[in-house]
């Protein structure tokens, strides 16, 4: 095949940079000969000419951003080929840059309204105390902000409290030399050096129990498993020994300590690669699961997450590593846990997500808002304790409620706010509430069914058309 | 690139026959262009998530199945389109998975990580590093159960032999002397750790010994080696001896998998193994030099090969994507 198509790198590659060419036209290549380095957001990488040939034209320019995948690049003609026609290119294949996901929804957190409980039955005497989340610290006056991706936000979070506290470290697969399989960890080893970031061998139950027992005689790990799914081999010790182990001993003994990486649906990896385990950590008392979807919130939560006593599941999402948002640029940008974010405030319907359902959100909401639909869209930021407080009060004033999220709807994060209003706030109900979730179903390869598997845009805007008696 | 014939006259190294060495030119070749066209078609945004290629290591799952008899069970890892190949599934069907296409192995379903034949008893295609290991040691115990004939072979990676639940599985496979062949497939490196830097000690076909499981290391580079080894063990386990440890001294030529750059092992690494151990270029130099073929004849073996190959990628580009309603469909097996 004579023409040069830029290739796809990676499950969520879109587009990339070629940013050289090694051949030139006119130069003969065989098998192996490497053409053209290309940058995606992760790695830099080369392309290999698969047959012999002749290099008869290039043609996208060495340093061309934003080059599609598929883009025609290049025409090599084996022996005896003539040039064809060339691929007809479609104009805006090139460089046309993504919108973002990051719109005017997710301008950083201001103007919270702060809620106060209402008076209520006296509690019976064994009922659960109540956690009270404290409001996001007021930004200081005139403070930059910085755009930058969900990726560098977690690296600058690691970065900085490794600085701060010599007892952190951070341990996993591929974290060091390697710079992440995602890239998270960029830079940490040469930073701290090979003690305090540890490559390991493929053993999660082994290196999660080893970082649990450290963490108990005092040193605060950073675990970060390559991908959640993986860490199902090391559930026992999240679970079994650092959840439970300070209420085990009586309050003498706890674990600080962080479990992080990529949670959720990448892009067609298929059953065992792509599931949300955010209702599954939720389930658990002892441990505290924190979910971001901004760039901002990553980071301060994620400092937050490291200072912490306690065992933090640190719920990260692939698909938004490379999605960017403005950071306030401090010292020290730390936000509390435990307390949602209201990402637009609105009178007809609230909408509840978090992670990468708010995408979905997100965009729903800009839809609906523009259609005449005021919308209050509430980023939970943390699972647990979650934040019911700032729920109960948005849906007291809408009287609908609508909750979005990846995972399976047995047992989610969407039943267990149900439950919530239903317990808080029945009588302020003005329509059943909606759940809109992942199918029940294991994540199917398939291009085709995998999209159907998901959680749609179109799906948000229906469930909020339907508790609107709109549709 | 111009490789040099690595037919080295090295004492002791078994014989192939003219049939066999044809056989196994033919399957190496077959994986070796099905893995080529498939990272190809990964470029092409053809094929989605991840895709684990198999080139270099084609000698060890064609030589051990050379040794198998029917109704041997096999199960691997996500590196896993050159087993079904070398079983005898249709490369179309392998392709179709590929591409997440209706006609699939799986439906479409599954993907390059998870493929598997009830017909051929190949268990997978599994995307969770270690876990094939008791899978394929509970084949084993299901064939003793029912007081079978088949052997169980179980492939894993260098650094698959960390996880913990290998040794569980070898403990028990010892102690109910299980039907079962451990074949550690090391290929230096798992992602981008190599094998010095992630185990002890670094020779794992001692990896049984405190269970009492015999085990060898073997030139994975070399299909007759990998033929006689796998032919001494499965004996074994066959026998009623239980299980049996390979560990193939391999390489993989590609990255881990296609979004990996590579940067932990260098060039020179890669070139030299492709130069002087590439397990094709062996056996085609031994079939001229003993005369079971000319270059001309192996020609016209490689261009049915790239028809196989082309039909399949035909396949799996033209054929439709499962119906949706396949979605809610194998989830449940109906009572
Ligand atoms: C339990 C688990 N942990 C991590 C991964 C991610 N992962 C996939 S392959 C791989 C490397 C495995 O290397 P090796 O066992 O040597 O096999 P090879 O890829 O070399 O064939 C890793 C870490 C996974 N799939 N499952
Ligand atoms: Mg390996």
């Amino acid at each position: 095949m004579p023409t040069i198509l830029m290739p796809a790198l990676s499950p969520t590659m879109e587009e990339g940079k070629l940013s050289k060419w090694l051949v030139k036209e006119g130069d003969i290549v065989s098998p192996g000969d490497v053409l053209a380095e290309i940058e995606t957001d992760k790695a830099t990488m080369e392309i290999e000419a698969i047959d012999a040939g002749t290099v008869s034209k290039l043609l996208i320019a060495e340093g061309t951003e934003g080059v599609k995948i598929n883009t025609a690049i290049a025409m090599v003609l084996g022996e005896g080929e003539t040039p064809g026609e060339l691929p007809p290119q479609a104009p805006d294949q090139i460089g046309s840059a993504d919108p973002g996901d990051e719109g005017p929804l997710n301008a950083p957190a201001q103007g919270e309204t702060s809620v106060t409980a209402e008076a209520k039955a006296p509690a019976p005497v064994a009922a659960a105390p109540k956690s009270v989340a404290e409001a996001d610290p007021d930004l200081p006056e005139g403070v930059e902000m910085v755009e930058m991706t969900v990726r560098q936000a977690l690296n600058e979070a690691m970065a900085e409290e490794m600085r701060r506290d010599k007892d952190v470290f951070i341990i996993g697969e591929e974290v060091a030399e390697y710079q992440g399989a995602y890239k998270i960890t960029q830079n940490l080893l040469q930073e701290f050096g090979p003690q305090r970031v540890i490559d390991t061998p493929i053993t999660e139950h082994g290196f999660t129990g080893l970082a649990v027992g450290a963490a108990f005689a005092g040193l605060k790990p950073i675990v970060e498993f390559m991908t959640w799914n993986f860490a199902m081999q090391a559930i026992d010790q999240i679970i079994n020994s650092a959840a439970k182990q300070l209420y085990m001993s009586g309050g003498q003994v706890h674990a600080p300590i962080v479990f992080r990486g990529p949670n959720g649906v990448a892009s067609r990896v298929g059953a065992q690669h792509s599931q949300d385990y955010s209702a599954w950590y939720s389930h658990i008392p002892g441990l505290t699961v924190v979910a971001p979807y901004s760039a901002a919130d990553a980071k301060g939560l994620l400092k937050a997450a490291i200072r912490s006593p306690n065992p933090i599941v640190f719920l990260e999402n692939e698909i938004l590593y490379g999605s960017t948002g403005l950071v306030p640029k401090m010292d020290d940008f730390v936000l509390p846990i435990g307390k949602a974010r209201i990402a637009r405030q609105g009178a007809d319907v609230t909408i509840v997500s978090f992670s990468m359902g708010m995408r979905y959100a997100t965009q729903a909401t800009e839809k609906l808002v523009s259609a005449g639909v005021d919308v209050e869209l509430i980023d939970l930021r943390t699972l647990r304790p979650m934040d019911s407080d700032t729920v109960i009060a948005s849906v007291k004033k809408t009287g609908r409620l609508v909750t979005v999220e990846e995972g399976w709807p047995q047992g989610g994060i969407g039943a267990e706010l149900a439950m919530r209003v239903m317990d808080q706030a029945f009588d302020f109900l003005d329509a059943p509430v909606m759940r809109v979730t992942g199918k029940d179903v294991p994540m199917p390869y398939a291009a085709n069914l995998e999209k159907l598997a998901l959680p749609h845009v179109d799906d948000v805007i229906a469930a909020v058309n339907a508790v609107t008696y709109r549709s | 690139m111009a490789r040099k014939p690595a037919a080295v006259a090295v004492p002791n190294i078994p014989e192939l026959t003219e049939a066999q060495e044809l056989q196994a030119y033919r399957s190496m070749l077959l994986i070796r262009r099905f893995e080529e066209k498939a990272g190809q078609m990964y470029g092409m945004g053809l094929i989605g998530g991840f895709c684990h290629l198999y080139i270099g290591q084609e000698a060890v799952v064609t030589g051990i199945t050379m040794a198998t008899i029917e109704g041997d069970a096999q199960i691997t890892g996500y590196r896993d389109h050159g087993h079904m190949l070398v079983m005898g599934l249709d490369p179309k069907g392998v392709m179709a998975e590929l591409t997440g296409r209706s006609g699939g192995l799986s439906k479409g379903k599954g993907g390059s990580m998870h493929m598997f034949s009830n017909e051929h008893r190949f268990y997978g295609g599994n995307g969770i590093v270690g876990a094939q290991v008791p899978l394929g040691t509970g084949l084993a115990f299901a064939a003793k159960y029912r007081g079978e004939n088949t052997v169980s072979l179980a492939y894993f990676g260098d650094g698959a032999a960390n996880q913990g639940q290998v040794y569980e599985a070898f403990n028990m496979a010892k102690l109910w002397s299980l039907p079962v062949v451990y074949i550690i497939e090391n290929n230096k490196y798992a992602m981008g750790t190599s094998i010095e830097r992630a185990s002890a000690t670094t020779d794992l076909s001692l990896r049984g010994a405190s269970f009492g499981i015999p085990g060898e290391q073997v030139d994975g580079m070399d299909v007759r080696l990998v033929l006689e080894a796998s032919e001494r063990a499965i004996e074994h386990a066959r026998s009623g001896k239980g299980p049996y440890i390979l560990e193939m001294l391999t390489y993989r030529y590609r990255g881990h998998s296609m979004s990996d750059p590579a940067k932990y092992r260098s060039k020179d690494e890669v070139t030299k193994y492709r130069a002087e151990r590439d397990p094709i270029e062996q056996v085609k130099a031994r079939i001229i030099e003993r005369q079971f073929g000319t270059e001309e004849s192996l020609k016209a073996i490689e261009a049915e090969v790239r028809a196989i190959v082309n039909e399949a990628a035909d396949f799996a580009t033209s054929n439709p994507e499962p119906e949706a309603s396949e979605l809610w469909t194998d989830i449940t097996v109906a009572a």
